[in-house]
């Protein structure tokens, strides 16, 4: 079994990805920018909503019980899809759904794919599997095809270009175009786009896709989006491939009710989405006329074993906790060295790659629950980042490891009265080669990390419990001399 | 009210003024304190860091000590947050349902020390007077955990002398988040560099909170940057009164 999620098993530590991130002010400009106009938006169609938080309870409660009944789920949802002309393939890892897709594109006499909306197709590093069998994969979505034309990676599940600005993009057009003379003028940008795009619509034959729902009930497939190149994927190709997590499971065509709800105020903050793309198996003479789903595990099967964690499946990808994130603020997507950034990112990746890989990426958070607050299907990303450092702390840390043994000797400490107060004391003392006029400006080993950017006031003379005790005696001493005098 | 009071161990080793103003306010409120001195930690750090085992035992230290209390004030929101949002599940794994049903029994007498006045003693107006210019950081944990709102606001606007700034952008996180601040230090130091920003802008002389934690934080890169701007936990702003000597200094 080969879990791959894009190229993370060798990205470095967060903190490392970070560095060069954070010194790009042009990058972290972009992303505030872009982060700050998707919150504003999203705000106000969210506080239009009146029933916001029974739809987020709703969403909760139809992914819990899709996820406790997936099995049944899925076979009802292939069984559907067959009926309906469609074909359903089970990918157990990333190796195999490459495998299918390339078999399936070759069948189909292919050299090229057009493909929108499919963060999956990254995770499993579709487009190298397809280069390297002669397949030349056509990004169509227009932030996809932003980040392919400049040899990129996306950096938000839902705006991959969010990092770039628009004189970025037309530099990127300019060479990758051929067009030296495009302007950054966003009609023009587009245009420019359009007709690089329609070029490939019109001519390529296989559409790859990827999936926002697929109806058990019904076997169909749906896809939102809001540029039109989605549906001219999906509707115009002979061939359409569409590549799917189990997770994307919902039982009934009703429970879409909850979903286009809830999905693209928080993704895009519009009350619906411009083109909302729904289809079902094949139709004779309309529309693709050979259409597969390849449903995908790589890793989700584990992450619904554990009870504690298996919320991390309900996600619909919206990218809000990404939006309002501190700490992706600061660094964009690129530091999370997955094709999931962000909040989600940080325990979706680690958990498909069973805590081998992304160790850092449960601690790339200040546990601020901002995460949790915007979720609309209300997964407590805080609770399930604290239990993934448990696991990274039990299954990878060395019992010597200086963080593992700082931790156990500071368990020592709080365990009793003795030891704390003995330990306020010798901090007092062994402070003294550090501080100077009652600040400490340059700490050692760890602690250094702190001392870098901020001062910390020397511990004081006395503590909370020793002001408390001595008071205490005061006072006792005061009122024994008033009980001798009276 | 006998007030249990758990200071928490980074107030008592680092910050004694806090919970000096703590005592002296809910003293002058007609309160008694008791302070169990065999209290230490609640276990937020090793929790919040991975170390959860190693919390356990701070957890049934934390319910033997203050099991019987009529009210416990601790002066921390994320204190309060980790008892109230992590205790019941670490107690439920513990298959002592002894421990378990002390810890369902105690929660509802566990108060953040602003919900305690405005919550259970129905107190907006606690008589002080802080002649300053102040502006209000929000925690996430008093904000997202605890769903303070505005209470600590509502104390501050009643206190004599004040004068309030609101802090922008009140909802984002400082980047303290406790070990990550060192773990993620490159990180941390640019959300607070953000936060410094926003709190230099409100030209205020003093920025308060109810967690000295974020504040030791905020401040200590303000301090780092001879900004000028002091830090004062919210008790320090609500204890003096107009007959304090050298009142509000």
């Amino acid at each position: 079994m080969t879990i791959r999620v894009g190229e993370s098993a060798s990205a470095p530590s967060f903190q490392k990805a970070a560095l060069p991130l954070l010194e790009d002010a042009q990058l972290r400009k972009n992303v505030r920018h872009a982060t700050d106009v998707i919150q504003r938006k999203r705000g106000v169609v969210v506080a239009e909503t009146p029933d916001w938080q029974e739809l987020r309870t709703a969403a909760s409660a139809i992914k819990a019980h899709t996820m406790r009944h997936l099995d049944h789920y899925l076979t009802q949802f292939e069984k559907a899809c067959t009926a309906a002309g469609g074909q359903v393939h089970w990918a157990a890892d990333a190796d195999d759904a490459n495998r299918i897709i390339v078999g399936l594109v070759k069948r189909y006499g292919g050299n090229e794919v057009i493909k929108v909306k499919t963060m999956t197709s990254e995770e499993v590093g579709l487009n190298d599997a397809s280069e390297r069998e002669g397949i030349r994969p056509h990004e169509t979505d227009l932030a996809e095809v932003i980040v392919q034309l400049g040899g990129d990676k996306s950096s938000h599940i839902v705006a991959p270009a969010v990092h770039k600005n628009r004189s970025q993009v037309r530099q990127i057009f300019r060479e990758r175009m051929n067009l030296p003379d495009l302007s950054d003028d966003p009609e023009e940008l587009t245009a420019a786009a359009r007709r690089y795009l329609r070029e490939k619509f019109l001519r390529v034959k296989i559409g790859v896709c990827g999936a926002n729902f697929l109806v058990a009930e019904t076997g169909s497939v749906c896809i939102v989006e809001s540029e039109g190149n989605g549906r001219m994927c999906l509707t115009m190709p002979e061939a359409l491939i569409s590549i799917a997590g189990i997770e994307k499971t919902i039982p009934a065509f009703q429970d879409m009710e909850v979903f286009l709800q809830l999905l693209p105020r928080s993704a895009t903050g519009e009350r619906m989405n411009p083109y909302n793309s729904l289809w079902t198996g094949v139709r004779r003479g309309d529309g693709p006329q050979h259409f597969h789903v390849v449903l995908l595990d790589n890793g989700r099967t584990r992450i619904l074993a554990d009870p504690e964690s298996r919320q991390t499946l309900h996600c619909i990808r919206c990218g809000a906790c990404l939006n309002t994130c501190p700490v992706y603020r600061q660094t964009g997507g690129h530091a999370y060295g997955s094709s999931y950034s962000g909040p989600i990112g940080a325990i979706v990746t680690p958990q498909l790659l069973q805590m081998q890989h992304g160790q850092s990426l449960p601690f790339a958070s200040s546990l601020c629950g901002a995460c949790y607050d915007v979720c609309p299907v209300k997964i407590n990303i805080p609770e399930v980042l604290i239990h993934l450092r448990g696991r990274v702390v039990r299954e990878q840390k060395s019992a010597l490891d200086p963080e593992a043994l700082a931790m156990k000797t500071a368990a020592a400490i709080f365990a009793s009265r003795a030891r704390f107060e003995a330990a306020q004391r010798l901090g007092r003392i062994a402070q003294w080669p550090f501080q100077s006029n009652g600040w400490m400006r340059n700490l050692p080993g760890m602690l250094g990390n702190w001392t870098r950017v901020r001062d910390l006031r020397a511990l004081p003379q006395q503590t909370f419990r020793e002001w408390w005790k001595a008071r205490a005696k005061a006072g006792n001493t005061a009122a024994t001399r008033k009980n001798n005098h009276g | 009210m006998r007030v249990s009071l758990f200071i928490t161990c980074y107030n008592d080793t680092l910050f004694p003024a806090t919970g000096q103003a703590v005592v002296r306010l809910l003293e002058r409120l007609g309160h008694t304190i008791d302070f169990p001195l065999e209290q230490t930690c609640c276990g937020q750090m090793h929790y919040n860091t991975g170390y959860q085992q190693e919390a356990m035992p701070l957890m049934r230290r934390f319910v033997e000590i203050f099991r019987d209390s009529e009210a416990v004030c601790i002066p921390s929101s994320s204190c309060v947050a980790m008892i109230r949002d992590h205790y019941p599940k670490m107690a439920a794994e513990q298959s002592d349902p002894g421990l378990a049903r002390a810890v369902d029994e105690l929660l509802p007498r566990v108060y953040e020390m602003t919900e305690l006045l405005v919550h259970r003693f129905g107190l907006e107006d606690v008589g002080a007077y802080f002649p300053h210019r102040v502006t209000y950081h929000a925690s996430c944990h008093s904000l997202r955990s605890l769903h303070l709102g505005d209470v600590p606001q509502r104390l501050l606007r009643k206190v004599r002398g004040i004068e309030l700034v609101d802090l922008p952008n009140i909802d984002r996180c400082c980047g303290f988040g406790g070990t990550f601040s060192i773990k993620m230090g490159d990180v941390s130091a640019a959300m607070l560099a953000e936060k410094m920003k926003d709190v230099e802008n409100t030209g205020a002389e003093v920025i308060t909170a109810v967690d000295t934690s974020c504040l030791m934080h905020i401040f200590g890169g303000l301090h780092r940057q001879r900004a000028g701007v002091r830090m004062a936990h919210i008790a320090e702003i609500l204890a003096p009164t107009e007959t304090d000597e050298g009142a509000g200094a």
